[in-house]
């Protein structure tokens, strides 16, 4: 799932603010997903890799699908597309709600399983 | 592609949140242990101490925006941790109870020349039962002080790990890290969470 990440890509850190005006209007304005909420950690992969009725799909939203042939993260999304992270969950849920994509939800809180913090810390002590 | 497929082969991510006062080195210690370059990604919020509720008309908004720096662990295929810095400033609160919403823990970042800065930090993780540990960013020039005074200093429990790193170490990130994992084990295993004081340290 890991992405290369090209340096040169990211412009963030030659221009100013971003820009607000067009991701919003991307999602029509929209400051709220459908459906559940979505974590940054909630991990999204397509069921199908065409949309039936691309035309009412922004190309966002093509884009967010194509990347989700392997499962990724609502926050590798948003950095990968430069996109604020609210309106990736507003794309993401369009796609949910078309059945093109499906959301895995990350554990509950509070994370207590002892088998899976205990192979969390002895991956850390391996790097 | 059936569900029960989709469950096996989506990596289990878990989060770890970094958080501490303005320029503390937060981003630095993201950028030491990430495998990726570290990358910000943007939230934006309508203005200054707006509460959570967006919906209102993006017409009236005042929008600001608002970069966080992640970063990511692979520890095997089927796990990952996340590393969230978070923004620091009060008026950015409302992030961080959705990044911290099941977060395994939390490190908070402190110098020990601006100690202040970080008791938002813990009063914030305090109330939530959050498991978090103390790291001292030991900055060159900055004056040697024993646990117990910064203990006392934060007014923090016994328990409660301090530890000292520099966080453009890789390493010493790192076992920042392993002794926060650590501690949520300790939490969890004896079943009950941190019980937090009823003051504010404001």
């Amino acid at each position: 799932m890991t992405q290369a990440v090209d340096p040169s890509d990211d412009l963030r850190t030659h221009r100013g603010p971003s820009p607000v005006v067009r991701p919003y209007a991307l999602v029509r304005g929209r400051t709220k997903p459908t459906g559940d909420r979505l974590d940054v950690i909630s991990m999204a992969y397509a069921l199908r890799m065409s949309a039936p009725d691309p035309a009412d799909l922004e190309p966002e939203h093509l884009a967010l699908l194509r990347r989700c042939a392997v499962p990724m993260s609502v926050a590798d999304l948003a950095s990968t597309l430069d996109l604020p992270l609210g309106v990736i969950r507003i794309l993401l849920a369009d796609l949910r709600d078309r059945k093109l994509i499906r959301i895995h939800r990350p554990r509950a809180e509070p994370l207590t399983d002892i088998r899976l913090l205990r192979e969390v810390a002895d991956g850390l002590r391996r790097l | 592609m059936g569900y029960d497929d989709f469950e096996d082969s989506a990596p289990v991510a878990v989060k770890i949140l970094i958080a501490g006062g303005f320029g503390v080195g937060k981003t630095t210690l993201v950028g030491a242990l990430t495998e990726i370059l570290p990358l910000r990604t943007e939230e934006e919020l309508s203005g200054p101490g707006t509460s959570i509720d967006l919906t209102t008309g993006v017409e009236t908004k005042r929008t600001t925006t608002v970069a966080m720096d992640f970063g990511r662990i692979t520890i095997s295929d089927g796990l990952v941790v996340y590393l969230f810095g978070m923004p620091g400033q009060q008026r950015f609160w409302f992030m961080w109870d959705d990044l911290s919403h099941g977060a395994l823990g939390a490190v908070v970042l402190a110098d020990v020349r601006r100690l202040a800065d970080c008791f938002q930090s813990i009063d914030y993780f305090e109330r939530r039962n959050t498991p978090f540990v103390v790291a001292l960013n030991c900055f060159a020039g900055s004056r040697w002080h024993d646990d117990a005074e910064v203990r006392r200093a934060l007014d923090l429990d016994a328990h409660r790990p301090i530890v000292r790193c520099d966080a453009r170490e890789r390493e010493s990130s790192r076992d920042v890290l392993v002794t926060l994992v650590d501690h949520t084990i300790a939490a969890a295993e004896s079943g009950q969470r941190i019980k937090s004081p009823s003051g504010s340290r404001f």
